[in-house]
């Protein structure tokens, strides 16, 4: 039975936290209130579900308890009449009527989740701060973990959560979804808010694994969020479809000394299968709407490598055509760093190298050392093993961690003692 | 909401001569349309020369004039308006309209207390 009900109220939170929080903030206009109240009701059905049974309808339940904590609250600050009037009447509608009658705004788009994801990553907000507030508003995260996520002390995560929301409240930052010609920039804004959060996650090897959240799962839950929300968002579905497709192979980036695998050496039996599918799934839908935008392309690329059973059977050629599609759209010298590999992959590493050479030229990559571990490895396959030890060396000399330093002094070590392994 | 803009010119940003010829008549285009929309307030406008502004500063209980302008960043206040907007996101698209947006910033500053 309390098993049954901690089961209960963990399935609430992940499903209910952000709605709540977001009709509270939009009836109230409150943060602090909103989510005060959300955790009192969660504490409250923590308290009682396990005596009492879990309720029939454990959504309507919690927004009930949340909507009455939050009269009391405004009724003892005594706050504006029209306010209280407002958020007496809120939740009634869905206490009657499980088929949330929401309002509606001219994009035909009726969440408060979807306006509150829009408010929360609003391009007047600072960066770092939209990562934050949507992990707060919409996840349900405490401060103190999205600090630990962020690497922060808390009274720092605190202090920048304090001033976005009291930027939203006195710079009038509308409570909506964008206007129908801001939607297209303002939804790539979302995006790229949940990218950089799963990135955050997925880059991260280091801090205490114990104690940070995992954001890349946070990121996911989200974009699916989203995705759900935005079904005439091809690109919401891209999205999605490339963090399930790079989170399928989280157990299998790392040694057990936590030294990152290369996509090559992975044990692809480690990739999750499940959210492979899932994600083929999405990434189907999405393109069909033939809306074709940059998260969509990385993940047809992504698709290419998340699908093929080893390393052999990658489509090389298909994954250069995407990264020249990509590059229509995004001309970052990373993007052409990678098409310059694909191509190597399909075409040989001739013409991968003279990518690069073109690419190192233009000088924008000069100091990364991924550029030059690149052309150190396409060298390295020509057997041309003293140019790319020349290369290997100005990798190391850029490199930034140890894992990185140790991978390249082992190639180093390669070409300069004799012959070149058989590939 | 009522908005302060503040028109702020970078003076790194040479105008070329095309730029000096139509600034004005897109200034003027600019304030037309604002004005119709009603988002434009009266009070504000273009201000005269840095040259001409004294700030005005209280250090240590003493009143200190100062010649100039009060920021010492590369931009100068150039001007001012006044905005009545339905929100952050109309004052944000009002302020992408004007012109000094390429050849400066405008600064939105909503006031306290609305």
């Amino acid at each position: 039975m309390t098993r049954q009900a901690t089961l209960a109220i963990e399935e609430a939170f992940a499903e209910e936290w952000g709605r709540i929080v977001a009709a509270l903030i939009r009836r109230t206009r409150d943060w602090d209130l909103a989510e005060d109240c959300a955790q009192q009701a969660f504490a409250e059905a923590a308290r009682r579900w396990p005596r009492e049974g879990v309720p029939r309808h454990p959504g309507a339940w919690l927004m009930t308890v949340a909507r009455n904590r939050a009269i009391d609250r405004l009724r003892h600050e005594r706050m504006r009449g029209a306010r209280l009037r407002e958020i007496a009447t809120m939740i009634d509608d869905r206490a009657e009527d499980e088929d949330e009658e929401e309002l509606r705004d001219e994009s035909g788009i009726e969440d408060d989740r979807l306006r509150l994801m829009f408010v929360c990553c609003h391009p007047a907000i600072a960066l770092e701060s939209r990562v934050a507030l949507t992990l707060r508003a919409l996840a349900g995260l405490t401060t103190i973990e999205i600090a630990n996520a962020f690497l922060v002390p808390e009274p720092t995560m605190a202090k920048r959560l304090v001033r976005a929301k009291h930027k939203i409240e006195t710079a009038g930052i509308p409570y909506r979804v964008p206007a129908a010609h801001l939607l297209p920039e303002r939804t790539s804004g979302v995006l790229a808010v949940l990218y950089l959060m799963f990135n955050e996650g997925y880059t991260a090897s280091t801090g205490d694994e114990l104690i940070r959240v995992d954001l890349c799962a946070e990121a996911i839950r989200l974009a699916r969020l989203l995705n759900n929300l935005m079904p005439d968002e091809p690109e919401a579905g891209g999205l999605l479809a490339l963090l399930l497709f790079q989170h399928s192979r989280r157990d299998a980036r790392t040694d057990p000394s936590g030294d990152v695998i290369t996509l090559e050496d992975q044990d692809r039996s480690r990739w999750i299968r499940a959210e492979i599918d899932e994600g083929n799934r999405i990434l189907d839908t999405a393109v069909r709407r033939d809306a074709i935008g940059p998260y969509q392309v990385q993940a047809l690329i992504a698709a290419c490598h998340a699908n093929a059973p080893h390393p052999g059977a990658t489509e090389w050629a298909r994954v250069a055509a995407l990264y020249e599609r990509l590059l229509e759209v995004t001309a970052s010298p990373l993007v052409k760093l990678n098409h310059a590999v694909a191509v190597a992959m399909a075409t040989g590493p001739d013409e991968g190298l003279a990518l690069v050479g073109r690419l190192g030229a233009s000088g924008e990559l000069r100091d990364y050392h991924l550029l030059h571990a690149t052309r150190a490895d396409l060298l390295r396959r020509l057997g041309r093993n003293s140019e790319a030890a020349d290369a290997y060396r100005e990798a190391l000399d850029l490199a930034r961690t140890e894992a990185e330093r140790r991978y390249l002094t082992k190639r180093l070590r390669e070409v300069s003692s004799g012959p070149v392994p058989a590939e | 909401m009522r908005y302060v803009m503040l028109v702020c010119r970078d003076p790194s940003i040479e105008l070329t001569s095309e730029q000096r010829k139509t600034i004005g008549p897109e200034a003027e285009a600019w304030v037309q349309e604002m004005d119709e929309r009603g988002v434009r307030l009266p009070g504000g406008g273009e201000l005269a020369s840095v040259h001409d502004a004294t700030t005005i500063r209280i250090r240590g209980g003493e009143v200190v004039v100062a010649d100039g302008p009060f920021a010492e960043t590369k931009e100068l206040i150039a001007g001012l308006e006044l905005l009545e907007c339905a929100d952050l996101d109309e004052a944000m698209e009002v302020a992408a309209k004007h012109p000094v947006a390429r050849l400066g910033a405008l600064e939105l500053r909503p006031f306290a207390e609305e």
